[in-house]
């Protein structure tokens, strides 16, 4: 599933790597397609429209979910954002009050929520050291509630987040990330990108392997300019019923 | 009219084309007069909905049903709510709320369909595409389909529904007339990424696809069979693009043929062509008259239109989602060589708040065809960043927030006599209207 520009986070770790000299190969998975966890090093799974969504989830439940929490235990690293973040929580409601099982990678929980969460989002964390903020956009219905002891991405300085309730955004386990951040997410949030292909390449190599510095200066002042731009309330749009 | 004298007053005060304030006095003053005025037009209304080419089509209707000796009530700035229609209906009438015109052609926003059809009865209803736009407003493209099979299932047998065969979503509603392109020599094999639509509107199973011409339209079939492209009655039968000058098309009705040179650049306004035909044919009008309303007809401000300013061309282009975005960079790429580019990126609501869609527009068309791209508007530094990762040399890649100062610099690394390529958001367009009048290169857009 691919809307809302998320591709432009598998543009960006294919470029990054290739700017770097480090081969890298994008294999897409569709429905139907078996995955072989054994193959991956870093997974992308995206958000889709509810339609598309209801037409991945169960095909991606019948094989591709235990391939991925597999993969992820084998520590390769993964992106997941909106729906695909919702499918390997522990369970997601739909709208029309199924509770289905999902993949389990996360311990958390979707419901529906009366109200859409859209508009720019800052949060702050301090994945892998460092206070650091993340910008990006939200458009989502669906609340999301972390189990006990599960780590959140960040917390959110300004936007919904995970439910628009306990100022989570997203959820981390082990190498895997899943969030609400749409923008795309890692174009303007580099480092981010950088650790992602790190964890890739240490999962390859079975050893560290040290990322060559890039030239950032364009994609720093995007996320500055965006994060000003949130900050000063501009950049929210609205929350509200829909 | 009150609403009339505060159209003209706002007008007079320079605050844009007066449209708005009309709009919003009327629906108080006499909530039926929306209904009473389209009901009193003796050759009916045609109402224009979709994504992509409503203002376009809209105005070559226009064009052609002027040149048929009608006399067109429209909204013509692009004010496509339900304030817009009322305005345009207040601005249209004299002070006995009697039109100055014979019919009527609306452009509606796709989201404000189901309500304009409650004011409106329309004797064509043209339904053009559903795409991606302004996710962040209206959810889905699924979502807006199911808003217009509604509406359509209301209509009365007068109205004539006019469908585009080549998108499925539009498609799969019921319909009286349908149009789309026959010729595939144009069209490539497999869906683009950025596609809107890949499954059925009947059974949520895979579409295939023989042909594809842009975004999701193409010809198609649902792999379980219960639903296809239906063929169409007004039907492209031979399309020569010729870059960014036009198009030679053919184009085969039920009254027989018509060819004619379109000076509109690109496939999407092929489309456009194709519906405005559709409709002309749905109301009898003579294929020459049709034909020499094409032949004749230039585009809207900001909709791919040409300025010279200081020895150069400036070729504006409205970019406001995925798949249009991608169709004016095969247009103005279509020859070969570098392009000077000014792109303006705003997130204000009738932009779009998010602008995650750069990310699935084909910016890859640009690799090695930049010579150089100034990034404008609210987000120019998103724009700056989506080029750098589309492989454009950042050496080649400016960001300058101020608009004024960004089509300086843009005509400055053009050369005299070459093209600036202006790709603006919708508020952006606005904005550089305001800076193209205030230097005087032209005029007021409520005018046209």
């Amino acid at each position: 599933m691919s809307v809302y520009g998320d591709r432009g986070n598998v543009l960006t770790l294919v470029r990054r790597a290739e700017w770097r000299g480090v081969p890298i190969s994008v294999c897409e998975v569709s429905v139907g397609d078996p995955l072989d966890p054994s193959e991956v090093d870093l997974i992308f799974f995206g958000g889709g429209q509810d339609r598309e969504q209801s037409v991945v989830s169960p095909d991606f439940l019948r094989q591709k979910g235990a391939a991925v929490v597999q993969a992820v235990e084998d520590g390769a690293a993964l992106l997941s954002v909106c729906g695909g973040y919702q499918l390997l929580g522990t369970s997601y409601t739909t709208v029309d009050g199924h509770e289905l099982p999902g993949a389990g990678l996360f311990d958390v929980r979707s419901v529906p929520g009366p109200r859409r969460h859209i508009g720019n989002v800052l949060i702050q964390t301090t994945l892998g050291g460092p206070a650091r903020t993340l910008v990006g956009f939200e458009n989502h219905s669906g609340r999301t509630y972390l189990g006990a002891g599960v780590s959140p991405l960040g917390r959110v300085l300004v936007g919904a987040g995970n439910n628009g309730e306990d100022g989570t955004e997203g959820a981390v386990y082990r190498g895997a990330i899943g969030c609400y951040l749409h923008g795309s997410l890692l174009p303007k949030n580099p480092w981010l990108a950088d650790r992602l292909l790190a964890a890739a390449l240490r999962h390859r190599a079975g050893t560290d392997v040290e990322l060559a510095a890039l030239d950032d200066s364009l994609e720093n002042e995007a996320h500055e300019a965006v994060a000003a731009r949130i900050r000063t309330r501009s950049g929210r749009v609205r929350s509200g019923a829909w | 009219m009150a609403g009339r004298a505060a159209a003209t007053l706002s007008r007079r005060l320079g605050r844009g084309g007066g449209t708005v304030i009309a709009g919003h006095l009327v629906p108080r003053l006499a909530p039926q007069a929306l209904r009473e005025v389209t009901d009193s037009l003796p050759n009916g209304s045609i109402v224009v909905s979709g994504t992509n080419g409503k203002t376009t089509t809209t105005r070559l209707l226009s064009h052609v049903l002027s040149g048929a000796g009608m006399r067109p009530i429209h909204n013509r700035a692009g004010a496509n709510l339900l304030t817009g229609l009322y305005s345009a209906v207040a601005q249209a009438t004299d002070w006995q709320a009697r039109p100055r015109g014979d019919v009527g052609l609306f452009e509606v926003d796709e989201a404000t369909l189901p309500r304009a059809l409650e004011h409106i009865r329309p004797r064509v209803l043209l339904l053009h595409n559903i795409f991606r736009d302004q996710l962040d407003r209206y959810g889905e493209v699924h979502f807006v389909a199911g808003l217009w099979r509604d509406a359509v299932e209301r209509l009365g047998s007068k109205t004539t529904v006019i469908l585009n065969s080549d998108d499925p979503l539009v498609a799969a509603l019921p319909y009286g007339l349908t149009y789309g392109v026959e010729d595939t020599g144009i069209a490539s094999a497999r869906l683009p990424h950025a596609a809107d639509a890949r499954l059925c509107p009947r059974c949520g199973s895979p579409l295939n696809y023989e042909s594809v011409f842009y975004g999701h339209l193409g010809h198609y079939v649902c792999s379980t069979g219960d639903f296809s492209r239906p063929a169409p009655d007004i039907a492209a039968t031979s399309v020569e693009l010729l870059g960014d000058a036009g198009t030679n098309l053919t184009i085969a009705t039920p009254g027989g043929i018509i060819r004619a040179t379109l000076r509109l650049p690109g496939l999407y306004n092929v489309y456009n062509a194709l519906a405005a035909v559709a409709v002309c044919s749905a109301l009898q009008v003579r294929r020459d008259v049709i034909a020499r309303g094409l032949e004749t007809f230039t585009a809207a401000f900001g909709r791919l239109e040409r300025i010279a300013v200081e020895g150069r061309q400036l070729f504006l282009a409205l970019v406001k989602n995925p798949v249009g975005f991608t169709e004016v960079l095969r247009t103005i790429l279509a020859e070969p060589g570098r392009r000077t580019l000014l792109i303006a990126i705003n997130d204000l609501f009738a932009d779009g708040t998010d602008v995650s869609w750069l990310w699935d527009v084909e910016m890859e068309r640009l690799q090695d065809r930049v010579n150089v791209a100034v990034c404008s508007g609210l987000r120019a530094e998103d724009m700056a960043v989506r080029l750098k990762y589309a492989g454009v040399e950042t050496a080649r890649i400016q960001v300058e927030d101020d608009l004024e100062r960004a089509l300086e610099r843009a005509i400055t690394a053009a050369e005299p006599g070459e093209t600036v390529y202006v790709l603006p958001t919708y508020t952006a367009m606005l904005s550089m209207r305001e800076v193209l009048q205030r230097t005087g290169y032209v005029r007021g857009f409520w005018e046209d």
